[in-house]
């Protein structure tokens, strides 16, 4: 089991709700991932629209636990408006929040990050903060209150996998209690399977399933792979090493020490 | 007056956030609202009243990643 903010989950996979080609997909993918948690967005409706209610709706036959989040938001202000906003919407404290400083890459604001989660912690939210992998982000976001944790492995959508294996390995190290999660930029079952092996709690991913040719194959796929990784982790790797070292027993080969 | 809605400035009759939602087809969706970046919950709806240049944002649940 996972723990996020105790509430206890079996699912180590959290996905996304956006870019499937139908909402049909979306709800068979997400059915196949096994996934508990969802993520959700919130965004302005046109008067008289319907948009947002036929989404929800969709979503409240799924019977999961819906993570809304602040994707889009580039200052701490539009951060915590829009984890307010999201409170009053899906009536969860829970929020993925996300400050983004660079269109380009979607890479995280870090002071911004750091600041919206005191803000919010403060205010009675439980945060799940996407952040970079850098250590010091990761330790000012737990002193600041946050029990989870979730470095990306590479930029939003870009499908590279783990880019910075060292720096997740440390973090795993060092924030022991924190339940971390590798949010953003995998791309293959695989890469979802070595986060689970470094010892992440779970994954949270979108597009690699969203954009697959068929997403619904595809989140059982990368379901496998959780449950793979983790028990690999719980079963304990070994070190890698720099030579070989036969697993043949050596004593007894034929023709041994005879002379050529 | 004029208030801007969803980044769009409009002329409205409402006076509150209730009769705004109302006089703009909105009373029957499921929505959150914040007005100059203050987030109002429902039960502040009908005694909140909307004053000239007010920013509403009238906000609702989309797909997310």
């Amino acid at each position: 089991m996972v723990s996020f903010y105790d509430r206890e989950f079996s699912s180590r996979l959290l996905i996304g709700t956006a870019l499937y080609p139908s909402p049909k997909i979306m709800q068979d993918a997400i059915r196949a991932a096994g996934s508990q948690i969802v993520t959700v967005s919130l965004r302005r409706e046109t008067a008289g629209g319907k948009t947002g209610d036929a989404f929800w709706s969709l979503i409240r036959e799924l019977d999961v636990t819906v993570l809304p989040n602040t994707a889009g938001c580039k200052t701490v202000r539009e951060a915590v408006t829009t984890a307010k906003l999201a409170r009053e919407l899906f009536g969860t404290s829970w929020i993925k929040l996300e400050v983004i400083a660079d269109n380009d890459t979607l890479q995280p604001d870090v002071v911004g990050l750091v600041e919206a989660a005191a803000t919010l912690i403060k205010d009675g939210f439980e945060v799940f903060p996407y952040c970079t992998e850098d250590i010091g982000v990761a330790m000012r976001l737990v002193e600041a209150g946050c029990k989870v944790v979730m470095p990306w492995a590479a930029p939003i959508g870009s499908a590279k996998g783990i880019t910075n294996r060292d720096a997740l390995k440390l973090l795993r190290e060092r924030l022991p209690d924190i339940t971390l999660v590798v949010d953003a930029g995998l791309g293959a079952p695989s890469h979802a399977a070595q986060a689970c092996e470094l010892g992440y709690d779970a994954v949270l991913l979108n597009t690699a399933v969203a954009k697959a040719a068929d997403p619904v194959v595809m989140a059982g796929a990368f379901r496998l792979a959780v449950e793979a990784g983790h028990s690999a982790y719980e079963a304990g790797l070994m070190e890698a090493r720099d030579f070989a070292s036969p697993s043949t027993p050596v004593v007894g080969t034929p023709f041994w020490h005879a002379v050529s | 007056m004029q208030v801007t809605v969803n980044g769009e400035r409009r002329e409205i009759a409402a006076r509150t956030v209730d009769a705004l939602l109302n006089e703009l087809d909105y009373e029957s969706t499921h929505v959150a609202i914040a007005v100059n970046f203050d987030v109002l919950p429902k039960s502040r709806w009908a005694d909140t009243a909307l004053r000239s240049g007010d920013e509403i944002e009238i906000i609702t649940p989309r797909q997310g990643g």
